[in-house]
């Protein structure tokens, strides 16, 4: 549904429904092996950072109703974006930070 | 909206309302940039520990766990306040928005514990990078939950004194926006602080 003002406003539940179960799901199996320590710390790692995309992506087309038919375009721009920068700020900054690290140890 | 009759818009005011929430929008995705760097400066300085307290030693899975649960659950209740807005049912809206609240209020409760204890146990900010590093990332995110909560009382009171009128209705669906966002945050949170940090 879609208001005039742009912002869509829900007449249903369901999209709430569906985006927390599936978001209980990836909350609860990186806890899970985050507690029993189950698989190796490494693997666990991936998975946790794997869920977490996955998760993000669950808010932002359930709860924030983020899609490409009724989204203006602008903000997905807007969205874009902010992702380019993101990754350019914490991927640059970790790499640096890291280089860094490694060559005072030497 | 137009279903509401106290919500219809003309065709100026529905372009004003698509400004704002596009401005709302652009402040957003500021703020997950001011996050993002954020995030970055804890990841580098995450091993800092001064032989101070490591992550291990302060992090506790089951507040975190039970931290992640109320914010998840207010985002839920916030969307069926959402719902209650758009079939034009004000004391469903005022209802949802009161629950949403006090699970926004139960969140920042048990932070303030752990920040407190934590202090307590001589793992303050001023104790290590990671722990300025820790307490900057998480205090930024609690502090926009706090001002969210202000948000939901003030909406609370629009609501009851000026009705599901088009402009109130406006700004529920920014504050929706914003309180959704923060959850966001907070799913990084624990997947970039927490769970690595008690592994």
């Amino acid at each position: 549904m879609e208001t005039k003002s742009g912002l869509q406003i829900e007449r249903t539940i369901r999209p709430y429904l569906v985006g927390l179960a599936l978001a209980v799901v990836l909350t609860a199996i990186p806890f899970g092996l985050a507690a029993t320590g189950a698989l190796p710390r490494e693997t666990t790692l991936i998975i946790i950072a794997a869920l977490a995309v996955v998760q993000i992506l669950v808010h932002l087309a359930f709860f924030l109703h983020i899609d490409f038919k009724t989204t203006p375009r602008e903000n997905l721009v807007a969205l874009a974006f902010a992702l380019v920068l993101i990754f350019i700020m914490v991927g640059g900054s970790l790499w640096i930070m890291f280089d860094l690290y490694h060559r005072m140890m030497v | 909206m137009s279903s509401v009759a106290d919500m219809t818009i003309s065709p100026r005011d529905a372009e004003r309302y698509e400004e704002k929430d596009f401005g709302f929008w652009l402040y957003l995705m500021s703020d997950a940039v001011i996050f993002a760097c954020l995030f970055a400066t804890y990841l580098v300085m995450v091993g800092n520990t001064a032989g101070g307290p490591a992550p291990k030693d302060v992090f506790e899975l089951d507040r975190a766990a039970a931290e992640t649960a109320l914010l998840l659950l207010s985002s839920t209740t916030f969307g069926v306040a959402a719902v209650a807005l758009s079939s034009g049912d004000r004391g469903k809206v005022l209802l949802w928005l009161a629950v949403t609240f006090l699970l926004g209020a139960g969140f920042i409760f048990l932070e303030i514990g752990e920040f407190t204890g934590m202090i307590a146990q001589g793992a303050g900010p001023d104790r290590s990078g990671f722990l300025s590093a820790f307490f900057t990332l998480v205090g930024t995110h609690g502090f926009h939950v706090s001002v969210g909560l202000v948000w939901i009382l003030v909406m609370m009171g629009q609501v009851f004194f000026k009705g599901l009128t088009a402009p109130v209705a406006s700004r529920f669906m920014r504050l929706g926006l914003f309180w959704h966002f923060l959850d966001i945050i907070w799913v990084v949170i624990f997947s970039v602080v927490y769970l690595p940090g008690v592994l």
